[in-house]
């Protein structure tokens, strides 16, 4: 059957790996034409780093980058701005050629995926 | 990352500040065309009668940071020196085809993007040396972009001052409002850098929020 591969990773998955493990494992599954989605997303930290890789990834012909979808950040609590953790929310990341954004907003996205 | 790490973070922010350093290093971030270099070259000519770089419609124009140091802005009898960093525009993704629309041959166009590769690494690298940051963002687009969330997530990750600007309300399908009510926990200054729009509030927040 033809079609575009989803790989839902669960929040669970994603506490055991470390930042590396994740960025490159969506990053592998990504330039091979899945579209990943996280549940619990990635950190601003992480999301800068997977822009910084996929930077280094791009070739021109074959890959020419991601499209990322996810909700803003909330603001977190006084523990959360003391240690600076905040977690990360819904995301999508998938090749800038089959993935694309419609609608933004706070609280809802639409995207088109391409065959 | 680990506690250990988070609250050695946290802590060196804080010495940061406790340090007060004479001079701000303020970056200028935002995504490509939305008129980074065109601020800068503003804000220079406005308090040092320079430029910084040259600007264009074709995306990625500034494809290395620029840093001028020693800018002193004046408001209302208060006076800051900053030092400005115009960043590359950041982007997820960079498609050579794109830039042949513009006129540019295969060859010019996939060096360019190339050195676009190479810049968005750059302006990256640079959020872990900045004081501040001004965020440019075109009042004409929609706010919600994943290059806009990630650098605001990651300024308030670092905890650092941030004002956004939202440009081009020359323009008359610009829409301020609409960048104020995706970040409203921010300050939202509309101006038009091309053309000197609400230049002098923009001054103003400067010198408060960076003074």
């Amino acid at each position: 059957m033809e079609g575009v591969q989803l790989n839902l990773i669960s929040k669970e998955r994603l506490e055991k790996m470390s930042s590396m493990e994740k960025l490159r494992m969506i990053l592998d599954e990504v330039k091979s034409g899945t579209i990943v989605v996280l549940e619990s997303g990635l950190t601003p930290e992480e999301e800068a780093k997977l822009i910084e890789l996929t930077m280094l990834e791009i070739d021109h012909e074959n890959f020419v980058g991601i499209e990322v979808e996810t909700y803003p950040q909330k603001s977190g609590g006084f523990l959360s701005k003391l240690f600076g953790k905040k977690e990360g929310r819904l995301t999508v990341i998938g090749p800038a050629n089959k993935l694309k954004t419609l609608v933004k907003r706070d609280d809802l996205i639409k995207a088109l995926v391409k065959p | 990352m680990s506690l250990i790490l988070r609250i050695k973070k946290k802590f060196n922010v804080i010495f940061k500040f406790l340090r007060k350093k004479n001079r701000m290093k303020i970056g200028i971030y935002g995504p490509p065309n939305a008129g980074k270099t065109t601020l800068a070259n503003r804000i220079l000519r406005d308090w040092v009668g320079d430029v910084m770089g040259s600007v264009s419609e074709i995306p990625h124009e500034t494809r290395r940071a620029r840093l001028r140091e020693g800018v002193t802005i004046e408001v209302d009898g208060k006076s800051v020196t900053i030092d400005i960093v115009d960043t590359p525009g950041l982007a997820t993704k960079i498609d050579f085809h794109d830039f042949l629309k513009y006129g540019l041959s295969e060859e010019e166009a996939k060096r360019r993007a190339k050195e676009a590769t190479e810049g968005v690494i750059e302006a990256i690298k640079w959020l872990d040396d900045l004081d501040g940051v001004i965020l440019v963002m075109d009042a004409t687009e929609d706010p919600f972009t994943q290059v806009n969330i990630t650098i605001v997530g990651n300024i308030e990750a670092r905890n650092l001052p941030l004002i956004i600007v939202a440009n081009k309300i020359d323009l008359p399908n610009a829409s301020p409002a609409r960048i104020k009510a995706a970040f409203p926990q921010h300050t939202v200054v509309p101006i038009s850098a091309l053309k000197g729009l609400n230049i002098d509030t923009l001054y103003k927040c400067i010198a408060e929020k960076f003074g």
